[in-house]
């Protein structure tokens, strides 16, 4: 454990760019833990005479249609966005890891039906299937979350599958077997800990596209209804008013969204570096 | 050739389950969709109880499920998906109508991020850790964090509202230039053979911003996949050799160390595809583009099912083609493939 710290701390102290990724995410996990009880403003509290001004000090980044403070509308919507991509990835996390390793340590009639599901998903454009999956379920925010989820499983499901394929029969495996575990013993107890640390790196990796997903969701208008601060959304509120001019309204949630899924991109790259620097490109 | 083709129709059967996978998918899909499909094949949306009664049992949707799903299957078959309730014509049509709108966006802006791509990651390569590899690597690390739809409509802020360079973004064609005669649907290709080059421009310009956004996005996985194989080539012992044999380093470069990294760029055309007709609707959205995408989505949120349906099958059905040509291009690129 002491050897990975100091292999973490090598890595990071030749790698700025990870650890400002990393501060990057506590700032966002902050803001969406506590900052909407910073605002200056309502998020939603409508002022009609002060619509669509530019940038100033007052509004730092200006108001919307109905006068809103669009910072403040920006911050509030980091928990719900964050919430949405959150929720996804555990979801497609735990059923991947969980449903790819049981078919990588047992095979044969399961592996090839899950095999066959993974395919049909994979058939599908993921964006449109998610879409389609929306439209099915009902357009509400937890089906945003459901549908994302769907859409990463494939990946985590055919990661763990192969991380579990080539463990499944070392010494320390045979020795968990040899010592009465039963599959689910053994895949919950010893395998899945040990695939872990690579799943992680998939996790981080996945998040930022998640994002990037619930976001194009919502800016198509499924999901997330309009009072609601989210970034999506308010790009495709502010999407009416850029032929006029008014940037702000676009660049400011936009922003955001290019910041968060920068700083889960990022380190996850940093994660995978410290867990395996062979695979740095 | 022959061998070609026993491989293209070999995958093809191949790539068969898959394709009913998708067909049982989406007719699962329909089951649970919120709403009654006896409505979608309804005359209108004013249709009596009684029609739509007649309209349930002839369709057979008080039948057992997997009776259910074999006339679907036959449906397909006949090319009957349904009718749009919001222009009210045949589903199938719609798509026919609006499919050569996307495809033209969808391949300009493929061949667009291709052209772009492979230079960039070919030079980033040659000189690595260079001041130009780290420009490309920053471009690649933004490029995938930045939406569609905001990079899309930052173009639009740019070039139409800043600098006034591009046309209203809405739509295919300025409306006041004269639409081509409809020959293959691809505008560009029809005022081509029209002769009419005012058109041509008109829709040329009206391309570009939607393309670039679209190439923007995928510009990233290109790069980076050709820039990791290039690397792996140029360090091999042909590349050496073929250096040591006084070959021009253009010809060393371009010839023998490309046509082996491409690939694995080839491999992942299949996901750069996927992402793009996802893509795709973002931004017909965002420039108004008479797309099926856009005509899926608006279908979608007036909760008409049919079309919605009949875009997912049609999505799935270019993308199992898509992966059939990449395979093909795949065995063309590398001979030993085919041997198999």
């Amino acid at each position: 454990m002491n050897a990975t710290l100091r292999h973490a701390a090598w890595v990071l102290r030749g790698n700025p760019v990870t650890l400002l990724a990393g501060l990057g995410t506590f700032v966002l996990l902050l803001l969406a833990l506590i900052g909407p009880a910073l605002l200056a403003y309502d998020p939603v509290a409508s002022n009609v005479p002060m619509a669509l001004q530019p940038p100033s000090a007052a509004h730092w980044f200006g108001t919307d249609q109905l006068g809103r403070d669009v910072f403040s509308r920006v911050i509030a919507a980091t928990r719900l966005d964050l919430a949405i991509a959150a929720s996804a990835v555990a979801l497609s996390f735990a059923f991947g890891a969980m449903i790819g390793a049981f078919c990588g340590y047992i095979g044969g009639r399961l592996d090839r039906w899950v095999g066959r599901f993974v395919d049909v998903l994979m058939a599908f454009p993921l964006f449109v299937l998610a879409m389609a999956l929306v439209a099915a379920l009902g357009n509400r925010v937890e089906n945003i979350i459901y549908a994302t989820a769907i859409i990463n499983l494939p990946f985590y499901i055919r990661f763990a599958r192969a991380e579990v394929n080539v463990r499944r029969n070392l010494g320390w495996v045979e020795a968990a077997r040899c010592s009465g575990h039963g599959p689910v013993g053994v895949v919950m107890r010893f395998l899945l800990p040990n695939i872990l640390p690579a799943m992680a790196v998939q996790v981080s990796l996945n998040l930022g596209w998640a994002i990037l997903n619930a976001a194009g969701l919502s800016f198509l208008g499924l999901g997330v209804r309009p009072p609601t601060p989210e970034w999506g959304i308010m790009v495709a509120e502010g999407a009416r008013f850029i032929t006029s001019g008014k940037w702000w309204l676009v660049v400011c949630p936009g922003a955001a969204l290019m910041f968060a899924v920068l700083c889960f991109n990022l380190l996850g790259d940093g994660l995978r570096d410290i867990l395996d620097p062979r695979l740095r490109t | 050739m022959p061998a070609l083709l026993r491989r293209a129709g070999w995958r093809l059967f191949g790539s068969l389950p898959a394709l009913f996978g998708v067909v049982v998918f989406t007719f699962l899909l329909m089951r649970v969709l919120p709403g009654d499909p006896a409505i979608f094949f309804a005359s209108g949306p004013n249709a009596g109880e009684a029609e739509i009664q007649a309209i349930r049992e002839q369709m057979g949707l008080d039948r057992p499920i997997p009776e259910q799903l074999v006339r679907y299957l036959g449906d397909i078959g006949r090319g009957r998906l349904g009718r749009s309730m919001g222009t009210g014509q045949p589903v199938v049509t719609d798509l026919v109508n609006r499919l050569p709108a996307s495809l033209e966006l969808t391949l300009t802006a493929l061949l667009l991020a291709l052209s772009c791509a492979l230079p960039l990651g070919i030079v980033a390569a040659l000189a690595p850790n260079s001041a130009v590899d780290h420009g490309v690597r920053l471009l690649c690390t933004l490029g995938v964090c930045v939406p569609t739809f905001v990079s899309g409509l930052l173009l639009i802020y740019a070039f139409y509202y800043l600098l006034g360079l591009a046309p209203d973004p809405t739509g295919r064609i300025d409306i006041f230039a004269s639409q081509p005669p409809r020959v293959t649907g691809f505008l560009l290709i029809d005022s081509a053979l029209a002769g009419d080059w005012e058109a041509w421009r008109a829709a040329a310009t009206q391309l570009v911003l939607p393309a670039t956004t679209m190439a923007l996005f995928v510009l990233a996985p290109l790069a980076r996949m050709t820039r990791a194989a290039m690397l792996a080539v140029l360090t091999s012992d042909f590349i050496r050799t073929g250096d040591a044999l006084g070959l021009s380093r253009r010809r060393v470069v371009l010839v023998y160390a490309l046509r082996n990294a491409l690939l694995p760029v080839i491999t992942i055309m299949g996901i750069v595809f996927s992402t793009m007709l996802g893509a795709n609707v973002l931004v017909e959205k965002v420039f108004s583009w008479p797309g099926v995408a856009s005509y899926a989505l608006d279908a979608l949120l007036a909760s008409d099912y049919a079309p919605v349906q009949g875009f997912v099958l049609l999505m799935a059905a270019i993308f199992v083609l898509v992966n059939l040509v990449v395979d093909l291009l795949y065995g063309l690129a590398d001979p030993r493939v085919s041997m198999e």
